[in-house]
This record gives C-alpha cells, structure tokens and sequence, in this order.
C-alpha cells in the first residue's frame, strides 16, 4: 500500500518518505507549505521541504525546520493529565487514560446539562491553527450550547475577523487575496497570468508571517519579475526599506490614510471608470464622504508624507495592474471596519478585482466551511437564543451576523466579571461553570489586560484545555489537558484561508503514530459520539469524514488526496461576468445592490455608518487630555513577527529560542540617548493600563516618537507555578491594551496603537 | 567538477532557514554553525534606505556534497525562502552573475 504512490515513498534503506502539508500543532497557519518527513523506526528523523510543491517548491521556514524538535521535546505534553481544582496554579499534575479524560468531561457536561443547562459552558479558540476549523463545533454540536463557536479570548476579534466580515458586506466574497498565480500548476508561467506591476502592502510584513493562506515569500517571487513596492507601515520594515513609496503612519490611523488616497483616486481621475460604472454602487456618496480629506489633513492626522501619499495613489493607480495585501494591523485599531472598508474601496476603484495580477475573489464559504456552518445550526431555536449578548444591545454586526460567531470577546470578559449593569450576579440568567480552550494560550496571548481574563476564569468549576507543551494558561486555569498530535501524526486536510478563497487543498499525511495524543478532530468526533450521538452517525474516523466531504464537494476522495498530496482548484478571472460570485448565478456581487457597495446597504441595518469615516484611537497623544499625553509622550506598536516563533509558541524549543533569545522593545538612538537607554538594557513600557518590561534594540525601523514591542511572551525556563507562571506577567504586551475599546460593530481593537513612557528597568521584571 | 555558492542577496530577507537546515542536515550544534547571516542596516545611505542581510558559509560547509551526489539541492539552496542561493559550477559563476544583473550579487568558495 504504501509503495509506488507519490504520498508515501519506501526508500532502499529502510525509511519512508512521506510527502505531506504543513499546518498545525506545532503553530502555523493553513498555508500547506510541501514538507518531505523521513521516517525511521517510527521516528521522524529528517524534515525537508517538498521540491514538487506548486506554492513553496521545497522552501520551508525554520519552524517546520525544526519540527522534530517539538515532536520529541521532553517537554511535550503526550498524555492526558488532571489536576484537583483546589491544585490550579501548582505543578500537580496527574497522568491519565483518554478513557478516564473522556469520562470526566462526559460526566461533567451532563451534570451541567441537568443542575445548569448547557449554555453555561463556552469554548475558547486561538487564531490560525488546524483547529480553527473544528473548535467551532464542539460548543453545538458536542455539548449543545450557543457560548462557544468561534470564540477568541480577543477584544474586537480583532484578528481576520474584521476583514472577512467587511468582506463580506462590501464584496459579498470570500478573502480577497493577492493573486500570485496561486490557482495555477505552472504558476508565473501561466499564459493568463500577469505580473503586477506595483504591490500595495498594509499594515502586513508576510515575509515573517505567512498569514491566512497566503506563502509570504510570493512577494519576493514577484519583486523579482519586476513588481515594485508600496508600503503603509509604521515601521521601516525590510520591505518598508525596499519599496518605492513608504506611508509611514501613526499606527491606528488606516481609515485616514485610505480616505486620503479616495479622495486623490477620484480627483485626479486616476479610478476605472468602467469598472466603476458596472460594477460599483454608492460613488457619489463615498465622494462626498473623502472629499475633506486632503493630502494636509491627512499628514495632521496620520503623520504620512503628502508627497508619499499622492505619489503612491497616482503608482498604484495609474500601473495596471497592481495588486494589495491588507494585514492584521488593519483589525487591529477601533476603526477597522472604516479601514478595512476603505482598502476594499480603493481596490475597487481601481477595478482590480479578479482580473489577472490583480487581487483573487472567491465565494465566502465552501466544503469544511460549510459543514461547519451546518453544524452550528444543532441548536434548537431555544437553546440558541441563550448566547450572550451585550445587555445595552450594542455590537449588532457581530452577534447578527459575523463572519466568525461565538460571543464578542469583550462582552464575553464583562459578563464573566458580572460588574457590569445587566451583567451583575441578580441579573444574568445564569453564570457560566465550564470552559473548553482550542489552540489558545490566552493569559500569554491574545487576551487584552490578561491578568483581568485570570481572575474571571478561575472561578469556573471546570477547564479543559487541548494542547502540545504546557503553557501560563493551563498552568494557571486547567482541570484538564488533552494532548494533541503534530500534524505529523494524525491525518489531515489543509484548506488555504479557511476555505475563504481555498487556492489547492493540501494533504496532511499521517507520517508516524501519535502514541497516545490524538487530533482536535478525532477528540471531536470522539466526544460528539459520546454526548450528541445522534449528530454523528455519518463517520466514524477523521478520514471517512475527510473522504465524505471532499467526495460530496469535489468529486475525489481523501485517498486520492493523500497521494497527490495537493490538488489546486479550478479557476477563472472575473467571475463576477459569469455569475459564480453569486448564489442565484447571476452576474455581479452577492450584495443587496449586486454590485460592490462603496456605499453599504446593510451596516446601517446593524448601526454602523455605510460610509468610511475615521474615529481617532482612545488612547492616542490627540484623543487624551494634555497632562496624559505629557506623561506618556510615545506612541507604541506591537505585534511585529519573526520566523521562528508562532505567537506565544516555540520558545521553549531549543533552535528556535536560540535565534531569537527575548522579548525586544525597538526604540530610535534619539529616544533611546533622550531616556539613557543603551541597546541591550532592560526597559519597562507603561501606559496608563499597564508595563512590561522587553529588552532595548536600538533601531531605525521606528520613528523618534514611535516604539516597537513584540507579544506572546512567557519564559517556559522559569517556575512556572502561580503567581509566577511562567513570568507570563513581566514583558507581555498586552498588559497595556485596553479592555473594551472596540468599533461599534463589535469588531476591532487597539492591539497596535497606544501611548506609552518608557524607563530603563533594573531586569527583565522590570 | 568545482562548485561555488552564488548568493542573490539583493533579495535576502534573513529568515534564518539556511541556517537551521544546514544544522540539521550536518548535525550541526547550537554553539557551532554552518552557515550565518549578518545584517546589515537598517541604515540611511546618501538619503537612501538600505538594508541588507548576508548568509556567509563557515569551514563546515562542503556545499552539500552527499546531497548534490544523489541529486538533491544542497540544504540551505533547497529551503532558502527568498530563493537566493545556488550552488553552481565555479566555471558559470561569473557568467550566472551577470545573468542576474544587478550588484548584490557574492560567490563563495568553501
């Protein structure tokens, strides 16, 4: 069986090869990068990149690099263990059967089901990971409750989010993505295939990050056959240094810096007339809207050179055709519904939709998005009514119809901290009792004012958390750990932007046995057996459930996959001529308007202004009284990536943590010689929510007014017993981001803009 | 046949994958390495920015030699995510150079 495919390949000496596509555990989004794992005796012992993979041809990054450090780490979790509730916070770990973890979450959710009901258990989910296709389930269809879905331990879901649901709304489409010749087999060589001419990079550093689908190598690929760079970044990233135009702004400020560049796009007649006459609704409008936003007005409010912003709009318009990459940064202010919205509007504009060099569209959801979907609706009319919902009845786009449900992370914190009017104890119909994490470390990661989200988690009776090392989070909350297998060890399917605009479906072929870790779809299909039974009757493996869905939706079967390893998708520009944007099968948009909604019709309905409009961040030196402003005159930024770490993890992975040793704060040499920091101190970061405390690199890449901080950090080499946890507490930026200061649809927070003073600190805990 | 290491390093991005798979492929420990990239920059040249990283090979570099035997890419030329190392045949270095066209162009010889 294993012989003579291309998935699996005996070699003379014994070992196998095994072709598959990377996802996740160990952290990584779905972009299926081609991996070559050598197996012998049972044992992964060499990784290399797959040469025959259409998107990476062999290139890798270091963290699969380093996969056989994670898989065979002594310190991986690879056993179910368990902890007395009275034990949370102390390193009492008892090992266990899955038998005996099944058992105790079976018995738990059925006694809440009858003392409780079941909408007192919620779940939680991280961002990216292989389990984002599956966390979303378990809240409905395994333990029937309406608190779990897509829910982030995240203010304003402030990560992709946004920018699939103002997707939606504007474009009726899936992930608008850059086209870099994804759809075809013989890529850039393709006859239909353009290369574009300018890039437009905002509020994105993929050649660190990789994010959603997208390889973000493919913008080397195209510099080198000639695209030129336009960059909106607060940073002189190295891409920031090597583009024609660079915008730099005062990060947050994104909805400016678009409106500015509409304003240029429409007088200087640089827009797509036809495109716009056919295509788009609510021109008028959207003019009228921008029409103040002069080049002037924008550089006072954004910091962005003028010459910089009319020479960027006039190259990216004028050079057809040219494409565009919008990034976390845009989720990631309280107006990323107006910044997202203005990104589409200019792409728009300039008619680069689907056409070729231009940017791809698909349908919003397909094959596993849709099973997700189905099995989100498990509810009963009653039972579904019982999500939490902010009592004052704000955020209506985000609990009416979000690209990701769940409850709003916000309200989520309020209504554990039942402090709030309507949230108090005498005025909730019920309290929550038993959480369920996926692929979140949330006190490290993700959760604005972390120590806040520990003290409203611990009260609950019960925590599970599925996971691969031990993390702050389960140290300081967990009951329970499931302990999940790589994406080595359990079969899989990855699907490039969550099956938003799914360019090739990738094969992860199970390469050796997970001992005794599971997968979180196989722990979801063994717990939905168990308390939904009649939910899951259809399969009883992840690979008959793998080889129903691809047959049902693509005419092939999981077998085949694993031996071909990818299969790209069919293709064509502008579907939006050929109906298949639209469910009715019509031309155009699946929109009210049927066309692209410069001017939306249905945020009105939920609140929100149909146009684009620019709210100044609450904690920004313009939106806080002058002695605040006085007292913390920098503006800071965080988040930026590097390769060999995923958020919160691999840092206890030797190689990995060798290239990249500490949490670093960048600052300019005039900032720093100003506060008597010298590169390598220890420098403590306060705003007026919080500090952390990261090491000084002395750069360029900021501004004098403008520091850098990185996120995720915990120490595993440290006690990790509370109250230490890992020093979970000590340089985490989050510490310094506001609880609740989100869009008036529920989405986008301030993770990357803030103010802030800084002071050289005695150590790394400042 | 002699062979040379040619790097493209206009388009060097430092993500350090030449350096973790050539550790793996020679076993190569933490204190020790391979092959190194240095950057250089950021820094501001005549008005310019200018940011360039560099991947050096160490002693311990025999170009993948096993590998290239059995027709395979040497490590860091196969898994290189900007694409920018070749091991080419030292007699075509200088034309492949010019090939590619622009100045950031280095040739090692381990």
């Amino acid at each position: 069986m294993l012989n003579d495919t291309s998935g699996f390949i005996s070699e003379e000496d014994g070992t196998i090869k095994v072709r598959s596509c990377a996802w996740s555990p160990p952290g990584d989004h779905p972009v299926g990068c081609g991996v070559i794992l050598t197996v012998k005796d049972g044992k992964v012992v060499k990784v290399e990149g797959d040469p025959t993979h259409p998107i990476t041809n062999g290139r890798l990054c270091p963290r699969c690099l380093a996969l056989d450090e994670v898989m065979y780490s002594p310190e991986r979790i690879m056993h179910p263990i368990k902890r007395a509730k009275e034990d949370r916070g102390k390193d009492k770990w008892e090992r266990i059967s899955w038998d005996e973890a099944y058992d105790m979450i079976e018995a738990k959710v059925r006694d809440i089901w009858a003392n409780w009901g079941a909408e007192t258990i919620f779940t939680l989910v991280g961002t990216g990971r292989e389990c984002t296709l599956y966390a979303p389930v378990y809240g409905p269809a395994v333990m029937n409750t309406p608190n779990g879905n897509s829910t982030a331990p995240f203010s304003g879901q402030a990560c992709y989010g946004p920018r699939a649901t103002i997707s939606n709304y504007l474009l009726g489409s899936g992930y608008p993505e850059m086209d870099f010749a994804q759809y075809f087999p013989d890529r850039y060589d393709n006859p239909q295939y353009e290369v574009p001419r300018y890039l437009l990079i905002w509020g994105k550093d993929p050649i660190y990050s990789n994010p959603d689908g997208f390889f973000g190598h493919s913008v080397i690929d195209i510099m080198k056959r000639g695209t030129k760079l336009i960059v909106i970044d607060p940073r002189v990233t190295w891409l920031a240094a090597h583009a024609d135009y660079h915008l730099q702004l005062r990060p947050g400020t994104d909805a400016a810096v678009g409106m500015g560049m509409i304003k240029i796009l429409i007088e200087e007649d640089l827009y797509d007339h036809e495109f716009v006459n056919l295509w788009c609704y609510g021109f008028d409008a959207l003019y009228e809207r921008v029409k103040e936003w002069t080049p002037e007005k924008v550089q006072k409010v954004t910091w962005v050179d003028p010459e910089q912003l009319i020479g960027a709009t006039r190259a990216f318009a004028t050079n057809k055709p040219s494409t565009a990459l919008w990034g976390v940064a845009l989720d990631q202010s309280r107006a990323s519904t107006q910044a997202g919205m203005c990104f589409l509007d200019i792409i728009a504009l300039c008619g680069y939709l689907d056409v070729p060099g231009g940017i791809v569209l698909s349908k919003p959801t397909s094959f596993i998005g849709q099973w997700r979907y189905d099995m989100s609706n498990t509810l009963s009319e009653e039972m579904a009514a019982k999500v939490i919902k902010d009592p004052t009845g704000k955020y209506k786009l985000f609990n009416a119809s979000a690209a990701m449900g769940g409850v709003q992370g916000d309200t989520l914190l309020n209504y554990l901290e039942g402090e709030l009017p309507g949230f108090r104890d005498d005025e909730v119909p019920f309290k929550l009792r038993m959480c369920w994490m996926f692929g979140t470390n949330p006190l490290a990661c993700m959760a604005d004012q972390p120590q806040r989200w520990y003290k409203a988690l611990l009260p609950l009776d019960f925590i599970v958390v599925n996971d691969i090392f031990m993390t702050p989070t389960i140290m300081a909350v967990a009951d329970l750990v499931l302990p999940l297998s790589t994406f080595a060890e359990h079969n899989g399917l990855v699907t490039p932007h969550f099956g938003r605009n799914t360019h090739m479906i990738g094969a992860m072929n199970k390469a050796v046995e997970p001992i005794d870790t599971k997968s979180d779809l196989e722990i979801l299909i063994d717990m939905g057996k168990r308390l939904r039974p009649e939910l899951w009757q259809e399969f009883d493996t992840a690979e008959e459930f793998f080889d129903q869905k691809l047959q049902a939706t693509y005419g092939f079967g999981y077998e085949e996959l694993c031996n071909d390893v990818v299969r790209q998708m069919p293709f064509h520009y502008r579907k939006y001529e050929t109906g298949e944007l639209r469910d009715d099968g019509q031309p155009g948009f699946q929109t009210p308007s049927g066309r692209i909604e410069l001017y939306s019709m249905l945020l009105p309905v939920v609140d929100e202004d149909p146009l684009p409009y620019f709210e100044e961040p609450e904690y920004s030196p313009y939106s806080q009284p002058l002695g605040v402003v006085f007292e913390f005159p920098l503006v800071y930024t965080t988040g930026g990536r590097n390769l060999c770490m995923f958020h919160s993890e691999h840092r206890q992975i030797p190689s990995m943590r060798a290239m990249h040793k500490d949490p670093l704060v960048s600052i300019h040499p005039q900032t720093a010689e100003k506060y008597g920091i010298e590169d390598g101190d220890w420098v403590t970061i306060e705003t007026p929510l919080g500090k952390c405390t990261q090491k000084a690199k002395i750069t360029l890449m900021v501004t004098p007014k403008l520091i850098h901080l990185e996120h995720g950090w915990w120490f595993p080499e440290q006690d990790g017993e509370a109250p230490n946890l890992f020093g979970v507490w000590d340089a985490n930026a989050n510490n310094l981001i506001p609880h609740e200061s989100v869009g008036i649809t529920g989405y986008g927070a301030p993770y990357k803009n803030g103010i802030c003073k800084i002071y050289k600190a005695e150590g790394p805990k400042g | 046949m002699k062979y040379g290491m040619l790097i493209d390093y206009a388009y060097c991005t430092g993500c350090l994958s030449c350096e973790i798979s050539c550790r793996k492929e020679h076993g190569i420990p933490l204190d020790e390495w391979g092959i190194k990239v240095t950057s250089f920059g950021l820094d501001k040249l005549d008005g310019k920015w200018s940011w360039d990283y560099l991947p050096t090979p160490s002693t311990l570099c025999d170009l993948c030699e096993d590998r290239r035997a059995a027709g395979q890419k040497a490590a860091c030329e196969l898994h290189c995510l900007a694409n920018v190392i070749e091991i080419v045949p030292l007699a075509e270095i200088g034309k492949r150079m010019e090939e590619l066209g622009h100045r950031k162009v280095v040739a090692y010889l381990p």
